[in-house]
């Protein structure tokens, strides 16, 4: 066993033979820290979550998660991730409460512990009975905030937040922020993917920046930015590729 | 394997045909409809348990020799209690009538109708001494029960009129010991009835195709996958949620039907497992167009290539004896099996039941486990 909760080893994905998502990763997150993956679209941060959390088979490679291969063991780490995935994923004709619900019960927690730590996400991520409204009549906020809600019902050592924050409002954004600062105190590991550099710079305490599927950068964004001279990590992102993160939203 | 899992699967599926009235049409108010439909036309239901068949008749022979026999022709033909007996002058109105569907039939009886029995009597043994006349009948052609059923009861009339009601009296060595039609026996719908139940649950194939394809493109599938949920877990759920729903299908057309009289002969229970075994056959389906299907359009497009097929060759459309096309499709055999039970009143015992059964269980496991490896196959590459 190792103190990472995740470690990477040249991880490469290709797919269909043509496209590069993943180009030797080399990775090592520790427990109970919160992980950025900052880059541009396509810079393979979903692709690498996928892979991470055994949705997808890496070309080649090694992953392990907890302590698990991902390839040998993708039950085991099933067991204690968390995956918010970058799409809501969400049954449209439950309830909110019915969506969280219905994963805990595949998780196999105990109906008392579900029915109470739905209860808790759903206060701590601002539903105040829109939580029993079903979620094709939602907001897109506020099927962000249940997809996020979903990934945490298991109480998972291990969370993979894939841009959990896009389309929210500020009030909803400061509510996850405040979740994820949370789930640190509890010696969770966050892996968060954003390409907010606010949220990046807020939350996470190293941040590899990944450009078409390679870590060119990587360490605690305030020392990022003063390595690089940079008063935000677009600043930083910028002066490595001459090229923005993002568009202004 | 773990029962909390199952039982969230099964309670989703219910929640999805619950909420989606698009499902819910489709699963329960269409076989309703249906079942409603089939006994308005052709039941007991809204004609007091019997079904009468206007019939005019002109009588040519009424100032021939012997108007009598004409006249004891319509009588008989007005004691059959499935024919309302209009007397008409006109065999043009009579015509007309019957092209717009007023009447079900015209009998006209030709002048010499009289001589005719008369001479048959005076010489029964010497047909060169017969006065040969012949009955003319127009049928609605737009009724196929009219143009069946009114043959027999004319014959029986017109044997009655000759011969006297007692046709017993007559010493034949060989009398027909078959019964006439009579109206308050079988109704088309009994005929219908067996297909009727085994129709409902062919819709289940694009149910749970379009619930499937519905949970690739929203990526719940993926998400459940990202549990430790196993394919089999699913599986199981989803089967035991869509039997349950073609038995609770089954229950609500078989009451609908009772309601409006229908009767069958027996081997209700039965009927309950060989639509339940055919349900597996229609899940298999499902599975198999889910597997195939990129989007709900398509799942509806493909589903049709399963349910098209099974309806039109299995079920109460497809009336006959059977064809070797008949033979391919599973509902076939679960339709005939239920005729077998419900109409001729077949013990469970019976040959042919037996056989149907033993058919339908080999197409619905092999159909089921297809469905079951095609659902794997694209849990494998979501
Ligand atoms: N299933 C797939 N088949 C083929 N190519 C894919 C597939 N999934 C991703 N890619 C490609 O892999 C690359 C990385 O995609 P990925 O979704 O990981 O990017 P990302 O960093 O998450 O981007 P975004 O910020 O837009 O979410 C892209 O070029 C994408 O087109
Ligand atoms: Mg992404």
């Amino acid at each position: 066993m190792t103190d990472f909760a995740i470690s990477v080893k040249n991880l490469v994905k290709i797919f269909d033979n043509e496209v590069t998502a993943v180009d030797n990763l080399n990775l090592d997150v520790k427990k109970g820290e919160i992980y950025g993956f900052l880059g541009p679209n396509g810079a393979g941060k979903t692709t690498s979550i996928n892979i991470f959390s055994g949705l997808l088979q890496p070309t080649s490679g090694e992953v392990i998660v907890g302590g698990f291969d991902v390839i040998k063991n993708p039950e085991k780490i099933k067991e204690i991730i968390g995956v918010c995935p970058q799409e809501p994923s969400l049954f449209g004709y439950l309830t909110g409460r019915q969506n969280i619900e219905f994963f805990g019960n595949l998780h196999c927690i105990p109906k008392e512990k579900i029915r109470e730590r739905t209860e808790f996400l759903l206060k701590k991520l601002n539903f105040n009975g829109e939580g029993d409204r079903r979620v094709k009549n939602y907001s897109g906020g506020m099927v962000r905030r249940i997809n996020v809600a979903v990934a945490l019902i298991n109480d998972p050592d291990i969370v993979f937040l894939d841009e959990p924050t896009v389309g929210m409002d500020p009030q909803s954004r400061r509510a996850v922020w405040e979740f994820i600062q949370d789930l640190k105190k509890k010696n969770k590991t966050v892996i968060l993917t954003t390409h907010y550099i606010e949220e990046a710079e807020q939350l996470c305490e190293r941040v590899g920046i990944i450009d078409h599927g390679k870590i060119i950068e990587l360490g605690n964004p305030d020392e990022l930015k003063q390595k690089y001279k940079a008063k935000t990590l677009e600043d930083v992102f910028i002066k490595i590729t001459g090229r923005k993160i993002r568009e202004e939203i | 394997m773990k029962i909390q899992r199952i039982k969230a699967i099964i309670l989703k599926e219910f929640s999805r045909m619950l909420k989606d009235p698009a499902m819910l049409f489709m699963i329960i108010i269409f076989p309703i409809v249906l079942t409603l439909a089939f006994g308005f036309s052709f039941g007991q239901i809204g004609s007091n348990g019997e079904s009468v068949y206007e019939v005019t008749v002109i009588n040519g022979d009424i100032e021939g020799n012997f108007p009598e026999w004409s006249e004891h022709f319509i009588s008989n033909l007005s004691k059959n209690e499935a024919l309302e007996i209009h007397v008409g002058d006109d065999l043009e109105t009579a015509e007309s009538d019957l092209l717009e569907g007023k009447i079900s039939a015209v009998i006209y009886i030709p002048i010499k109708f009289g001589d005719a029995i008369q001479s048959y009597w005076q010489y029964p043994l010497d047909s060169s001494q017969w006065e040969n006349v012949t009955v003319d009948i127009s049928y609605d052609s737009g009724s196929m029960i009219a143009s069946q059923l009114l043959p027999s009861l004319f014959q029986q009339a017109l044997f009655d009129t000759i011969y006297g009601e007692n046709t017993q009296e007559i010493s034949l060595p060989i009398i027909l010991g078959s019964e006439l039609v009579k109206s308050d026996q079988k109704t088309t719908f009994d005929y219908f009835a067996p297909g009727l139940f085994a129709f409902a649950s062919i819709f289940l194939t694009m149910t749970i195709a379009q619930g499937i394809t519905d949970e690739k493109e929203k990526g719940v599938l993926k998400r459940m996958y990202l549990t430790p949920i196993k394919s089999e877990e699913i599986m199981i759920g989803l089967t035991i949620a869509n039997v349950t729903t073609a038995i609770i299908q089954t229950a609500v057309v078989f009451l609908m039907a009772f309601i409006m009289g229908y009767r069958p002969e027996g081997g209700i229970l039965f009927a309950f497992l060989l639509v339940t075994i055919f349900s597996l056959s229609c899940i298999g389906f499902g599975l198999i167009t889910g597997a195939l299907s990129k989007n709900a359009g398509m799942a509806a497009g493909i589903s049709f290539i399963f349910i098209i097929p099974q309806m039109f060759l299995g079920t109460f459309v497809s009336q006959g004896p059977p064809t070797i096309i008949n033979k391919l499709v599973p509902s076939h055999y679960v339709t005939d099996a239920l005729t077998s039970l419900l109409l001729r009143g077949a013990p469970v015992s019976s040959e042919a039941v037996l056989l149907d059964l033993g058919i339908l269980m080999i197409y619905s496991i092999v159909i089921f486990i297809i469905g079951v490896f095609a659902f794997k196959k694209i849990s494998k590459d979501l």
